[in-house]
């Protein structure tokens, strides 16, 4: 965990005296709605269809058991008993009121959080592996370098008015975990002759106009990271496109002018600035690594008796094979909390729940708890013979359904029961396929299945890399959900492609089951998974079945 | 227009020339396109001279220019348009520019800080804004992360003091 120390708590403090402020010259009516609404957001809060939405920032998903009850207070206090957490690691209030947002920000700014950049045209919260720290296939835990992004990148002078958000995401695993290729930044940690570096790939996206990042360098030694990132967002703020909000993304950019054009300015800017005052030297990498408490492991073994006794029970069990991973450290294990119940709106967690996680968390996880992109939230440090009794616990609080990775794992994004931008509805047509497939049994058959469902063409839902992903649009009034097949968000991402033309809300939950029931009979052997059957077979199969009752 | 400099209103003695016009006696500013044109009543101009440049303009362009300018206005066409933002460093960090920076447009309060921490040290504000509100909002903050030309010591450079703090107030 990273410990802000007096300067990080002063700067929180000064940041909520001037929200206070801009939102006491809003009450009073001397901003008016449009000239309040660039300082609301930056500082995370929206105007919705129904009222005022406070996103916070998790850095780099990151959160202790403290900041997380902090979480649930908010969520009783300001709101309605429960947040939301989206795709980039941050959680949502939805139903905050603006007299009371300084309050709210006040309460979390003394567990060091806040919704700092959460929104506007400036650099976002960095996102990461949630298993970072953890995982047994990393070099280095990325949040370290997530951290200097963050300060770097906090109120930044020059980076705050860009010609659109700006999002980085890194990692430093052999899978990736938090989708770098479809960020506008993504850093990939790595090691060559010795020398820890970036590859740095630029413009990635989805949105409207979806594109699959590009790599600029292919090794950035680690002390040039920053400079490295001023000279993109230099070369982007300066010539970006400000002409069409649709075209402001660094993306477009990079498209428009070529991929060896745009290298070719970033280089230039970064060769008059590498050597200078953002130059990362050991110390200065040191100094924010001293901020960071890892936890120290139990000296254990794994596989401890109490694992194997518990392994009989089939329940645990099915548990067990699906949301716990392997921990670098012996006797340990990465557990996932799934926030995917069946028929629930995914990514939702109560007050209530959030209070008992950061008591389990204490109890059971070295008091750590991460935000993954697929809106579950994960412990990363768990002594394998805590599971049985963990997974008891979480099961009583409905956050132990074996359906990680699976069809009902669905990531969402809030749609027209919340979002002012949404064609469509995204929740109740989650809910409905989750229940449709709601026999674990099937659903393990199933095998690791990605569905993602936008309410627009804003993507807020990933649809375009979801195995299947789903798009709402607007016909007429009426709402009807677009198919496309084969996206993919990791190392080897690509866009899925439309199956065909939109079908309407009554008919896409049956259309998704003849999309799985034709990979179950096509498939080789349970071990091709639903993605590499697409892959193998094409659309046709897929495309001829869905529209098979029309 | 209000000017504020050194967190007061000051006056202005600027006067924004048109193109076509002749350079009266005193300070003056005048269009990216004359100062770049080779105007020889420029050359002949005994005052303080000054160029507004739009923000679509490379600033490098400038760099001959500079050691005859006393001021670059840099513009917010709207202030949402942030561009100037990395002009105003160009011209402080990278091309050593000493002179007035001024920042004319939509310049809000609450960017002000931006402004002045990216370089500029002079904002043409808009009619009726409230000068003692800019003059706060330069002071609203104490900690700042990263380094610019402004020189204010960065949360790093104080982290690296801190324990010297420590050790002198243990002696």
């Amino acid at each position: 965990m990273y410990v802000h120390d007096e300067f990080d708590r002063a700067f929180l403090a000064e940041r909520v005296e001037d929200f206070r402020g801009q939102v006491a010259r809003r009450l009073s009516g001397a901003l008016n709605e449009e000239e309040f609404k660039p300082l609301r957001l930056m500082n995370g809060v929206y105007l919705q269809l129904h009222a005022y939405m406070l996103r916070v920032c998790i850095p780099y998903g990151t959160l202790s058991a403290t900041q997380l009850r902090a979480l649930a207070a908010v969520a009783r206090k300001y709101d309605r008993g429960y947040g939301h957490f989206t795709t980039r690691q941050n959680i949502q209030f939805n139903w905050i009121k603006l007299a009371e947002l300084p309050d709210a920000m006040a309460d979390l700014a003394k567990v060091g959080i806040h919704g700092i950049q959460t929104s506007g045209n400036c650099i976002r919260n960095t996102t990461t592996d949630p298993w970072a720290g953890a995982a047994p296939d990393e070099i280095e835990d990325p949040r370290l370098y997530a951290e200097i992004i963050r300060q770097w990148s906090t109120l930044h002078p020059e980076f705050t008015f860009l010609p659109r958000k700006f999002k980085i995401a890194i990692t430093a695993a052999t899978h990736d975990r938090a989708a770098i290729k479809v960020h506008d930044i993504g850093l990939r940690l790595h090691r060559r002759d010795g020398e820890t570096g970036f590859e740095v790939i630029v413009g990635g996206g989805l949105g409207r106009s979806p594109f699959i990042g590009k790599t600029i360098r292919d090794f950035l030694p680690k002390q040039h990271l920053l400079s490295y990132l001023e000279a993109v967002l230099r070369t982007y703020n300066l010539e970006g496109r400000r002409d069409n909000i649709y075209k402001a993304r660094i993306k477009i950019q990079v498209h428009e002018i070529g991929l060896e054009e745009f290298t070719r300015r970033v280089e230039a800017e970064w060769e008059a600035i590498r050597e200078g005052t953002l130059r990362l030297d050991e110390e200065a990498i040191d100094q924010v690594r001293a901020h960071f408490a890892t936890p120290a492991f139990d000296a254990l073994e794994d596989g401890p008796a109490a694992l194997a006794a518990a392994l009989q029970d089939p329940g645990f069990a099915l548990w067990h094979a699906n949301v716990v991973a392997p921990h670098k450290a012996p006797g340990h294990a990465i557990v996932t909390l799934s926030l995917k119940p069946i028929g629930g709106p995914p990514g939702d967690a109560t007050a209530d729940q959030m209070d008992a996680i950061a008591e389990l968390a204490e109890l059971y996880a070295y008091g750590e708890v991460r935000v993954a992109h697929e809106q579950n939230l994960t412990f990363p440090h768990v002594r394998q013979k805590d599971l049985p009794e963990l997974w008891r616990r979480l099961d009583a609080i409905g956050v132990a359904t074996p359906n990680v990775g699976l069809v009902s794992d669905i990531i969402s994004c809030p749609g027209l029961d919340y979002c002012s931008l949404a064609n469509t509805r995204s929740i109740p047509i989650a809910q409905a396929i989750s229940e449709r497939f709601a026999d674990g049994a099937r659903a393990a058959e199933i095998g690791r299945l990605h569905l993602n469902i936008s309410g627009c063409i804003n993507a807020c839902g990933h649809h375009h890399i979801g195995h299947i992903g789903i798009l709402g649009v607007d016909k007429k009034d009426e709402e009807f959900f677009q198919i496309v097949l084969g996206g993919k968000g990791n190392f080897k991402a690509r866009l899925g492609e439309l199956i065909g033309p939109a079908i309407p809300e009554s008919e896409i939950v049956d259309a998704v089951e003849r999309i799985v029931d034709t990979y179950l009979e096509l498939r080789t052997s349970p071990s091709e998974t639903f993605i590499a059957a697409v892959e193998r077979l094409g659309l046709d199969p897929f495309k001829e079945r869905a529209y098979a009752s029309r | 227009m209000p000017l504020v400099k050194s967190g007061a209103v000051t006056a202005d003695p600027f006067v924004t020339v048109a193109d076509d016009a002749p350079l009266p006696d005193g300070a003056v500013i005048v269009s990216a396109a004359r100062l770049l044109s080779g105007d020889p009543a420029l050359a002949a101009h005994r005052g303080p001279l000054g160029v507004a440049w739009p923000n679509s303009s490379d600033v490098s362009l400038i760099v001959p220019h500079l050691p005859r300018l006393a001021l670059v206005a840099l513009a917010f066409p709207k202030f949402r348009d942030g561009r100037a933002f990395s002009q105003a460093r160009l011209l402080r960090e990278r091309y050593g520019f000493r002179g007035e920076v001024r920042a004319t447009g939509n310049v809000l309060q609450d960017q002000v800080l931006f402004m002045a921490r990216s370089g500029f040290d002079a904002f043409a504000l808009e009619k009726g804004a409230d000068a003692a509100a800019f003059k706060a909002a330069l002071a609203r903050y104490s900690v700042f992360y990263q380094p610019t030309a402004d020189g204010r010591p960065t949360v790093r450079d104080l982290r690296s003091a801190a324990p010297a703090r420590t050790l002198e107030a243990a002696e």
